[in-house]
C-alpha cells in the first residue's frame, strides 16, 4: 500500500519532468526568431542562413530537434553556448557546484532556526512574543528578497563595515574568507527561507494542538512546553518535514535574486547572463536544471508525508 | 499527471489553516471590523492607488529629468528645486522617480492580477460547472505550470521574446491564472453540488443563469480576498523581473529597476535604492496585512495561501 502510493508519487514525478522538458523546449524554441538569424545578424544573407540552419539542426522539424535535445540532455551533452561558443557543460561545472555550497548551508542554518523560533511561538500562542514573530515573519515574506539583501548591504557593508557587499571568489580563499565573502548572500537567503519555514512550523504544531488527545493531555494537567514537545511534535513532525522541502524548492527562486545582486558566481547569475544575451541553449539547461531540482525536492516532500504518516505506514 | 504533487502541498495546508482558525485563541468572528493596523494598511493603499492616478502631476520634475547637481546627493536645495530623496545614478530626481514609478509597478502588477483573474475564474468556473473532459484537459496544463517555479517561467518566456509591458502583463498573468483557477474550481465544485443549486437545477434554471446567480455571488467573497495575495505575489514576480533588468526597461522608472540602478550608491552611502525598496515594501505588506485582518476576522477561511 504503501510502496505503492511512493512509487506513484514517483512516476507523477517522472511525468512532471518531462512535461516541464516540453514546456522549456517549446518556450525556447517554436517561439518567433530563431537562432541563425540572431547569430548571423545584419550579414545574414539566405545562404549563410540556410548553412547555419542545417549546422544547427535548424532545418529539421520540430519534434525531431526536440527529441535530438532531449537525448543529448540525458547524456550529459548540454550543447553549445552562444556567446562564446564554449560547452555548456563546462560553462555549468563549476557554477552549480557554487550553488549547491550556497544552498547547503542555507539548509544547515536556516531549518534549525525556522523550527525552534517556530515551535517556541507556538508554545505561546497570543503573547507579544508570538505577535512579534508572525508579523515580523508575514512582514518578510511580503517583501522582495532585493528589499532584504538591500538593506542588509546598507547595515551589514556600509553603516557597521563588518562584511564585504559582493561575494567576489577567486576560488583560492582560506575558509574564513571563503566564510567571510559568502555571509552576505547566506543571511539574506536565510531569512527569507526561515521568515516561511517558522509560520508553517507554528501553524502545524498549532494545528495539532486543536486535537482532542492534546486537550485530554491540558486537562489532565500536563505543562504547555512538555504537551508540545512530547505529545504534538512527533505528530507534527510530518507536516514540518513537507515544509522544509517545500522551503528548500523555494530557495531555487530566491538564489536567482541574491546571486545577481551579490554578484555570486552561481548557475542562477549564468542563467540571467544567458537571458540578457538570449543564449537560448544555456537557458534551456539551466532551467532544465532549477525546475529539476523543483520537482524532485517536491517529491521527496510527497514521499516525506506518506512515509512520516502512520496510518499509510502500516495497513489495515 | 502532476495534480498531486502541486495541489495536495495546497490543499494541506487549506485545511490546516482552516482548523487554525478554530483555534480556541483565534480572534472572534466579526464582519469587516478591521484592527487599527488594518485600516492604517487601507490608509497605505488607498495612497499608493491614489500615486498611480495623480502621481505625476505632483512630482517635482520628470522621471527623466536629470536636472540634480550630481548622481547620489542626499536630499539638498539646488538652483533647479528640492530634492526631498535626493538624487539617483543619473542625477534624476529620486521622490519624482518614485512617484512616477508607482503607476508601472502597481500599474503593470493590477493589470495583470485582474487578467489572471479573468482566465483563472471563467477556466475554472467553467471546468467546475462542465467537469468531464474539458475539466480534464485544463486541470493538466494547469497544473504542468504549476509544478514550475514562477521565476523560472518568466525567464523563460522573457529569454525568447525579449521584454516589453505587454508580455510583462501577459507573462504574470497566464502564471498566475494557475492559482486562480484551482481556487475557482474548488469553489466551483464545492457550490454547484449545494441543494439551492440542485433546486435551481429542478426548477428548470439554465447554466448560465446558476453560474450567474447561484454560483458567482457564493465565490465572490473568497475570491476577492484571495485578489489582494494574488496582487502581492504579482508586485514581487514583476520587480523582481525589473531587478534583475528583465523588466519595465529603462529609461521609464519602476521600483524594481530603481532598485536595481541604484544599488552601486549603497557604497558611498546613498539612500537611492532604498527609497524605491522601501515604497514596494509598504505596499506588499500594507496588502497582506489587510487580507490577514479580514480573514481572521471573517472566520479565517480566506489568508490560507500566504501562510
Amino acid at each position: 500500500m504503501m510502496m505503492r502510493m511512493v512509487w506513484q508519487r514517483v512516476g507523477i514525478g517522472l511525468a512532471t519532468l518531462w512535461v516541464v522538458s516540453v514546456i522549456v523546449f517549446i518556450a525556447t524554441s517554436i517561439l518567433p526568431g530563431d537562432v541563425a538569424q540572431i547569430v548571423l545578424g545584419q550579414s545574414a544573407t539566405p545562404e549563410t542562413l540556410a548553412a547555419l540552419r542545417a549546422e544547427l539542426g535548424l532545418d529539421q522539424p520540430g519534434y525531431i530537434r526536440y527529441f535530438s535535445w532531449l537525448g543529448n540532455m540525458m547524456t550529459g551533452d548540454l550543447g553549445i553556448s552562444k556567446a562564446g561558443g564554449a560547452t555548456i557543460s563546462s560553462l555549468i561545472g563549476g557554477r552549480l557546484g557554487n550553488t549547491l555550497m550556497m544552498a547547503g548551508w542555507v539548509s544547515v542554518i536556516s531549518i534549525p532556526i525556522s523550527i525552534a523560533l517556530g515551535l517556541w511561538a507556538a508554545m505561546h500562542p497570543g503573547t507579544w512574543l508570538d505577535r512579534i514573530v508572525t508579523f515580523g515573519t508575514l512582514s518578510l515574506i511580503s517583501v522582495p528578497e532585493f528589499f532584504i539583501a538591500t538593506v542588509a548591504v546598507l547595515v551589514l557593508a556600509v553603516e557597521l563595515h563588518w562584511l564585504p557587499s559582493t561575494a567576489y571568489m577567486t576560488g583560492e580563499e582560506s575558509f574564513w574568507q571563503l566564510m567571510k565573502a559568502l555571509a552576505m548572500p547566506l543571511i539574506t537567503l536565510v531569512i527569507v527561507v526561515s521568515a516561511q519555514m517558522i509560520r508553517m512550523t507554528r501553524a502545524g504544531i498549532l494545528n495539532v494542538m486543536s486535537s482532542p488527545y492534546i486537550e485530554m493531555a491540558i486537562l489532565k494537567g500536563v505543562p504547555r512546553g512538555r504537551i508540545i514537545m512530547r505529545h504534538a511534535f512527533y505528530n507534527a513532525i510530518g507536516p514540518i518535514v513537507n515544509v522544509i522541502a517545500l522551503n528548500l524548492a523555494y530557495l531555487v527562486s530566491g538564489v536567482v535574486i541574491v546571486e545577481t545582486i551579490f554578484a555570486y558566481p552561481g548557475l542562477a547569475k549564468l542563467m540571467i547572463d544567458g537571458v540578457q544575451t538570449r543564449d537560448l541553449p544555456l537557458v534551456q539547461a539551466c532551467a532544465m536544471i532549477f525546475c529539476g531540482t523543483y520537482v524532485v525536492l517536491i517529491l521527496l516532500a510527497d514521499i516525506g508525508s506518506i512515509l512520516s504518516n502512520p496510518r499509510l505506514r502500516n495497513p489495515k | 499527471m502532476t495534480e498531486q504533487t502541486a495541489s495536495k502541498k495546497e490543499e494541506e495546508v487549506l485545511a490546516e489553516l482552516d482548523s487554525f482558525a478554530e483555534l480556541p485563541d483565534a480572534p472572534p468572528k466579526r464582519k469587516f471590523r478591521l484592527s487599527w493596523l488594518g485600516w492604517l494598511s487601507v490608509g497605505i493603499v488607498v495612497f499608493w492607488l491614489l500615486i498611480c492616478l495623480i502621481g505625476p502631476s505632483i512630482a517635482p520634475f520628470h522621471e527623466m529629468d536629470m536636472e540634480g547637481d550630481d548622481s547620489f546627493l542626499d536630499a539638498y536645495s539646488g538652483e533647479y528645486g528640492t530634492f526631498y530623496l535626493g538624487t539617483d545614478y543619473l542625477g534624476r530626481d529620486t521622490l519624482s522617480r518614485i512617484l512616477f514609478g508607482a503607476r508601472n509597478t502597481i500599474g503593470i502588477s493590477l493589470a495583470a492580477t485582474l487578467l489572471a483573474y479573468l482566465m483563472g475564474i471563467t477556466l475554472g468556473i467553467l471546468a467546475a460547472v462542465k467537469g468531464g473532459w474539458i475539466d480534464m484537459g485544463i486541470s493538466r496544463v494547469n497544473d504542468a505550470i504549476l509544478a514550475l517555479p514562477t521565476i523560472m517561467l518568466g525567464l523563460i518566456v522573457i529569454a525568447a521574446l525579449g521584454s516589453s509591458i505587454p508580455i510583462l502583463i501577459g507573462t504574470a498573468a497566464v502564471i498566475y491564472a494557475t492559482s486562480v483557477f484551482r481556487i475557482a474550481r474548488a469553489l466551483g465544485q464545492d457550490i454547484m453540488v449545494q441543494d439551492f443549486v440542485e433546486a435551481a437545477h429542478v426548477r428548470g434554471e439554465g447554466i448560465w443563469w446558476i453560474i450567474k446567480s447561484e454560483v458567482l455571488p457564493n465565490a465572490a467573497m473568497p475570491l476577492a480576498t484571495d485578489f489582494g495575495l494574488r496582487l502581492v505575489f504579482v508586485v514581487l514576480f514583476i520587480s523582481s523581473l525589473s531587478f534583475l533588468g528583465l523588466g519595465v526597461q529603462p529609461p521609464a522608472s519602476d521600483w524594481g529597476s530603481m532598485v536595481r540602478e541604484n544599488l552601486q550608491g549603497l557604497t558611498y552611502g546613498s539612500y537611492a535604492a532604498i527609497w524605491p525598496a522601501l515604497a514596494i515594501a509598504s505596499f506588499t505588506i500594507a496588502v497582506n496585512l489587510i487580507v490577514d485582518d479580514v480573514s481572521a476576522k471573517s472566520g479565517g477561511s480566506l489568508a490560507k495561501k500566504m501562510v
